[in-house]
């Protein structure tokens, strides 16, 4: 049985008052409250269980590093990863980019080479790629969308050639929340040829993943984002792609041997891992995965996507109300503005009234430009959010309007 | 033409906010101001009049006459331009040493200190800056 109440009171922090007002908290895809159990792995973490990992022969490096690799195993059963060594610790989806790009990158792309972005990509998803392309002397081709905020997949299909070298895109859109057919996009761009990054920060926490039954060659995501620790995330790749990439960082953890004349390198994933790792964050992420699963993952869709419908239905009778994303296959996130009225003020008056939205941009700028707007209010929901916080959103929305207008 | 000191026109702003009991009150009050201010010409909407780090578009106008600033200011946001509108009825037709010295106390008086916080992405600190960045260049060009 969902519980929604008895879930948020696994959740301190939405007991706070904001201005004076119940918190509510609406801005879940920037980054999702806390369990106490999550809270309290961490603190038992730095009580009871502290050590550097794989380096002790003491009692409590091999506690810490047991711990370290059992999480990898626990997070590697919720993608249904082949081997937990296909899962490296990473500080987020941002690092995680970065390390495919600058590694496998580096090594891979030539000259005339193209890499493939969306529209609806988040900075982060762009940038990488753009530095690696112009120290390539590559292309960066981006598939366009329709109105709805949906990929143009014949237009994906015309721009993938032989040429193509790397797609990625993400599975879910942070800004708009529109589902891309991950698995169709993997399909097309292997039978071009292409190796598939798939960005999953705002998909893991919403929908069951399977990174083989999706076939994707990598596949990142950020603890922070699914009610974990923040500074930890997971670059899931291949091994075969992973066995065949240099490092990217270098220094401790990640050798075999060294010395002033050679190194070599660990095998996976500690060839990725160099350094002291966030071991806590590490750790404390698979009590988050643990959390998930024992609300389950179909559950929480279910509740998420009843939300989104009641939500968006109920905004939508507000007069100049506008939508932005109207995916047939959408997930938690309502993106909107109220005509004449910039994003910034709506949410300075719903902060004022105690919910917690994201105003701007969202690291979202050529898919703003594309809709040719400042900016949207994004109200982005997770498995503790109630009809009764929708309800006050859309006062609080009405309320943003009377006083703006 | 009759040139009210700093401290007096604060004091007003600050008077007039201590009718308010509310929040609602204020932000329409800053809301009205917004509305109010005379729309900067287009003209004075370049790049150098714009004020960095603000979430929405601010730009800043500065005339030097007859030894005192006059600002102007607009916003594509209108609570910023509410924001922007305090200050301009403030600092505007002051000397420059002035603007440049102002400790600008009445933001904490009338509970608007939140917006004072250099992580608020309206970006008031930074508006402040660029006038008194503004008006210390004309200090030292006399």
């Amino acid at each position: 049985m969902f519980d929604v109440e008895k879930i948020r009171n696994d959740f301190p922090i939405l007991a706070s008052k904001v201005n004076g007002k119940n918190l509510v908290y609406f801005d879940n895809a920037a980054t999702t409250q806390k369990p106490r159990r999550v809270i309290d792995a961490l603190v038992k973490y730095y009580s009871e269980q502290n050590s550097n990992v794989h380096r002790g022969v003491h009692f409590l490096s091999d506690k810490a590093t047991t711990l370290y690799e059992n999480s990898r195993k626990t997070i590697a059963e919720f993608i249904n990863a082949g081997k937990p060594e296909e899962l490296i610790f990473v500080r987020g989806t941002t690092e995680a980019i970065n390390l495919v790009a600058y590694s496998y990158g580096m090594e891979n792309i030539n000259s005339g080479d193209e890499i493939m972005v969306s529209t609806l990509e988040h900075h982060s998803n762009i940038v990488p790629w753009q530095i690696l392309c112009q120290k390539k002397n590559a292309v960066l081709k981006v598939i366009p969308i329709n109105d709805d905020g949906e990929l143009d997949m014949d237009a994906f299909k015309k721009l993938l050639n032989s040429k193509t070298k790397i797609v990625s895109v993400n599975h879910i859109s942070n800004s708009l929340g529109t589902v891309n057919p991950a698995a169709e996009i993997i399909k097309l761009s292997h039978d071009a040829g292409a190796v598939v990054f798939i960005d999953g920060a705002q998909s893991v926490q919403h929908l069951k993943v399977d990174v083989r039954e999706l076939d994707a060659d990598f596949y990142a995501f950020s603890g922070h984002k699914m009610y974990g620790p923040t500074g930890i995330g997971i670059l899931y790749g291949k091994e075969k792609l992973l066995d065949s990439m240099r490092p990217y960082q270098s220094g401790g953890d990640m050798i075999k041997n060294v010395s002033f004349e050679l190194t070599t390198y660990n095998e996976l994933p500690y060839k990725f891992e160099a350094g002291t790792p966030d071991i806590s964050g590490a750790i404390v992420l698979s009590e988050a995965v643990r959390y998930i699963n024992s609300i389950g993952l179909d559950n929480i869709s279910r509740h998420e996507h009843e939300l989104l419908e009641y939500g968006t239905a109920k905004l939508r009778e507000i007069e100049g109300f506008r939508l932005y994303g109207n995916a047939k296959n959408k997930a938690s996130v309502i993106s909107f503005l109220l005509e004449g009225i910039h994003p910034y003020d709506t949410g300075t008056i719903l902060d004022k009234m105690g919910i917690a939205v994201r105003t701007g941009l969202h690291c979202t700028e050529p898919l703003m430009k594309r809709f040719g707007i400042p900016g949207t209010v994004r109200a982005s929901i997770a498995m503790y959010n109630t009809k009764s916080e929708l309800d006050s959103l859309f006062e609080g929305v009405k309320k943003a309007k009377r006083m703006l207008t | 033409m009759e040139h009210k000191p700093i401290s007096e026109i604060e004091d007003e702003i600050v008077n007039e906010f201590s009718f308010f009991d509310n929040w609602e009150d204020k932000y329409e009050y800053i809301i009205e101001l917004g509305k109010a201010l005379t729309k900067l010409d287009d003209a004075y909407k370049t790049d150098a009049n714009k004020v960095a780090g603000c979430v929405s578009q601010v730009w800043l106008h500065t005339a030097f006459k007859d030894g005192r600033l006059e600002f102007e200011a607009d916003s594509d946001a209108i609570i910023t331009k509410g924001l922007v509108g305090l200050l301009v009825k403030v600092l505007s037709g002051q000397k420059p040493e002035d603007v440049v010295a102002a400790k600008l106390e009445f933001i904490d008086k009338i509970g608007m200190k939140e917006h004072l916080s250099p992580t608020r992405s309206n970006g008031l600190v930074n508006m402040i800056k660029h006038m008194k960045r503004s008006a210390n260049s004309y200090m030292s060009s006399n």
